[in-house]
């Protein structure tokens, strides 16, 4: 084999939540109430167009969750076959030209010159001028083409990215026209205009318009990362835009495995609090009060210290670095569950306490239905709504965290590529003369592109499910705590 | 009232506990203090004795929590349990490990905090109230869409960016007022004026997009028809009506943090260079200095609970429907 493949425990888990959110999919096909309200969010194209985007980010991060080890050339001397040290994953294997074509300090974006100036020999006569970059637009000849050339390959790459929209579109109506019997001209046309469609349909217009701006995006940037830098490079001369691509994994596992430690204990301790009562929910309100008491920035920052002492303590636990760093993310998505599940818990309990009371439960506990089992197929069930909402409303502040974390130097490892230690590094570099501000830039557009297309997502998802209830209250009160 | 105060005060005694207990298993317990010695000191100089050293430097060669060496009383109060958990609660912090009074320091280190915070804290609601009642006065126009769309952008920005960007644009392209800085007196403004516009402003997003949903809320209720009805102009029934009954959500959100105010502003302090508690507490988690962090997580859960009493207490005073009991 060329390759041995590696299994990082973040990758496991990801793939796990994978498995996990298709297998809620099938859940909610089979309950009623849970389907229509996806049909609600389906019909309205804000959200499907930020469901589009998100899902374009999650396909990154999961090709950047498929790791191996590359093997080495055959040495001489040595037997057997040899892997590298070095972790690879799906992603860079895509994008090697990326990875690989590194400068030897700063260059801005789409350039062709490095940043800086440096002393050089020309005709045998020391000068000192700008050097051409080893990678961007290192096939120019004739410089005065850098523009002519910036064009076309941005015409020649989206059309490849338009080309690509309209195969995967027209396959795309071509199935539902298959799916629903009908022509594949009247399927154009009620996908365009859902108006003429009897009924109210899914918003695929806005899915298929945001998909043409992703493919327009990505086949220029395509296009143009063939021959330069993109978003420039950074202080050691690395891809600016490789960087933010990497990044992009590491806030998806931030804003989803910690929903693993929030989730199991607020629904556990929320539904025992709220049913059982008495002491139970007296020591369970205890635990989350004096929890909640503490503010969060702070227990987070003495968790993540003495995770650090651990891990620091042991370095024999861990055989290559990516594994190091993976334990730390996952120590980190840890820490965040365990300082965020009160607000969920206290919800649950809430709500559990007010189906406590209504008649079909108080109809299964006459039958002698076991606690357990009442909370299991009569109580949790009417509050996956809740779970819902809380899942994709906290997933954007979770990104939003992990950036300001990395910042003060309890986020992840510092040799994990993550939008916050893109921003730390950035904040030096504004102030070099002229600026640097390319890295930042790239940071902001990728964040805010994830999180505001999390947060339109999750307001649709929240105004499906329950739209009476003040969910903006829950998450300012613990913004403004933090 | 002052029953229920007092009673919520003991009621408070146990979380407290409960809070030192937590700081005490996190600092001394997931690491034995010989982990942390040897951390502090560098894989070069550990040897025993400089571990032993360091111990003694900072007490903590005593027991965990039973010293069975000790007599008497001394027993229970000469362990790591008692002597740096326990005495928080005389506010007794000890020294940090640059050798300072840490109870010293904070006193010092409070007003930068306040003079950030304060500010920050009445411009901020000022600001995003009157935001949201010019939403909500507009509602139903192109401008109430464009104002919610805007508020969800910003909140989409993580503040990091809103810090730098403001930073940069002001004071290094405008030149407006220093890059960061801090001093005494009334020279403190032209340090401060940034990083309270920059809260101000990256605080918007959320809060304003949630008091619009309270204010609308009220809106459609029937004394305001009849406010209406009565003749009353809009901006009346938006102040003098839709105000006041939407200002109990909004205490609920906003009395909580007024005590935090003292922790002051993680970020805004470190990114400015104010010397306040919150630039103090990122340091020494920067120099992974556990004391000052131990003191600043008890304080803080401190500050958090008298807040949570002055918001039940506000509730009554603004909601005459609401007893405490």
């Amino acid at each position: 084999m060329d390759f041995k493949p590696v299994l990082l425990w973040s990758d496991i888990l990801l793939w796990a939540m994978v498995a996990g959110c298709v297998a809620l999919a099938f859940y909610c096909r089979r309950q009623d109430y849970l389907r229509r309200a996806w049909r609600r969010v389906g019909e309205s194209g804000v959200a499907m167009a930020s469901a589009t985007v998100l899902a374009a980010f999650v396909s990154i991060g999961l090709l950047d969750s498929l790791h191996y080890q590359p093997r080495l050339p055959a040495q001489e001397g040595k037997t057997g076959v040899q892997y590298a040290p070095e972790v690879l994953s799906a992603l860079d294997a895509l994008v090697a030209d990326l990875r690989l074509n590194k400068e030897k300090t700063y260059s801005a974006p789409l350039a062709t010159h490095a940043f800086a100036r440096e002393t050089m020999e020309r005709d045998g006569v020391q000068t000192r001028d700008y050097p051409r970059l080893q990678f961007g637009g290192a096939h120019l000849d004739d410089l005065t083409q850098h523009g002519s050339d910036l064009a076309s390959r941005a015409v020649s790459g989206g059309g490849y990215g338009l080309l690509l929209w309209a195969v995967v579109v027209g396959i795309a109506i071509g199935l539902m026209a298959l799916s629903r019997g009908a022509l594949y001209g009247a399927t154009c046309r009620t996908v365009w205009r859902p108006g003429t469609a009897p009924g109210r349909t899914v918003a695929w217009r806005a899915v298929f318009v945001t998909l043409a701006v992703l493919a327009l995006i990505g086949g220029v940037t395509a296009g143009w990362a063939g021959g330069y830098h993109v978003f420039g490079t950074d202080k050691v001369g690395q891809d600016v835009l490789y960087l933010s691509l990497k990044s992009v994994r590491t806030a998806l596992l931030i804003g989803t495995l910690t929903t693993l430690v929030t989730l199991p204990l607020a629904i556990a301790l929320g539904l025992i609090a709220g049913f059982r009562g008495g002491w139970w929910d007296d020591a369970i309100q205890y635990v989350y009060t004096v929890l909640n008491s503490i503010p969060g920035v702070l227990l987070i920052a003495a968790m993540v210290l003495m995770m650090q002492v651990v891990i620091d303590t042991h370095p024999e636990w861990f055989e290559t670095a990516a594994e190091r760093a993976d334990a730390r993310l996952l120590a980190l998505c840890f820490i965040l569950g365990l300082t965020s599940w009160t607000g969920l818990c206290r919800l649950m309990r809430a709500e559990t306490m007010k189906l406590r009371e209504l008649d079909y439960v108080q109809a299964a506990r006459a039958f002698g239905v076991s606690d357990a089992r009442i909370m299991a197929r009569h109580i949790l069930p009417n509050l996956m709504h809740i779970v819902l909402i809380a899942l994709v409303m906290d997933f954007s502040g979770l990104v939003l965290s992990e950036a300001v974390l990395s910042y003060i130097g309890i986020g992840v490892d510092t040799s994990m590529n993550s939008f916050g230690t893109m921003i730390n590094a950035a904040r030096l570099e504004l102030s070099r003369e002229p600026v640097v501000w390319w890295s930042l830039a790239a940071a902001f557009v990728l964040m805010l592109a994830l999180v505001l297309a999390a947060n339109l997502f999750a307001d649709a998802v929240r105004d499906a499910f329950d739209p009476r209830f003040q969910w903006r209250a829950r998450r300012t009160l613990k913004r403004a705590a933090a | 009232m002052i029953a229920y105060i007092i009673r919520r005060l003991l009621y408070a005694i146990p979380i407290l506990i409960g809070v030192n207990l937590i700081t005490f298993m996190l600092f001394f317990v997931v690491n034995s203090p010989d982990d942390m010695a040897r951390m502090q000191l560098g894989a070069k100089r550990v040897t025993p004795e400089a571990i032993e050293k360091w111990k003694a430097e900072r007490g903590y060669d005593k027991p965990l929590v039973w010293n069975a060496a000790a007599g008497g009383l001394d027993k229970v109060t000469d362990t790591i349990l008692f002597d740096k958990s326990a005495r928080m609660f005389a506010f007794d912090f000890g020294r940090a490990d640059d050798g300072r009074d840490i109870a010293l320091e904070i006193k010092s280190r409070m007003g930068p905090s306040l003079a950030i915070a304060i500010p920050t804290f009445l411009l901020g609601l000022f600001v995003t109230v009157s935001f949201a009642l010019l939403l909500v006065f507009f509602r139903n126009t192109a401008l109430d869409v464009s104002g919610v769309v805007l508020c969800v952008a910003a909140m989409s920005i993580s503040g990091l960016f809103y810090i730098i960007g403001g930073q940069y644009l002001v004071s290094k392209v405008w030149n407006l007022v220093p890059i960061s800085g801090y001093s005494g007196g009334l020279d403190a403004g032209k340090f401060l004026i940034l990083p309270v516009l920059i809260s101000v402003v990256g605080g918007i997003g959320s809060s304003a997009r949630w008091y619009r949903t309270l204010f609308l809320e009220e809106i459609n209720k029937d004394y305001v028809r009849t406010a209406r009805a009565k003749g009353l102009s809009e901006l009346a029934v938006l102040f003098r009506h839709v105000l006041k009954n939407a200002m109990i959500p909004i205490l609920t959100g906003v009395v909580v943090v007024i005590p935090l105010l003292f922790m002051g502003s993680l970020l805004l302090e470190s990114f400015f260079g104010i010397p306040g508690l919150g630039s103090y507490t990122i340091d020494a988690i920067g120099s992974q200095d556990f004391a000052v962090v131990r003191s600043m997580v008890f304080i803080g859960s401190v500050l958090y609970i008298v807040g949570l009493l002055l918001t039940d207490i506000s509730y009554t005073l603004v909601d005459p429907r609401v007893r405490l009991n």
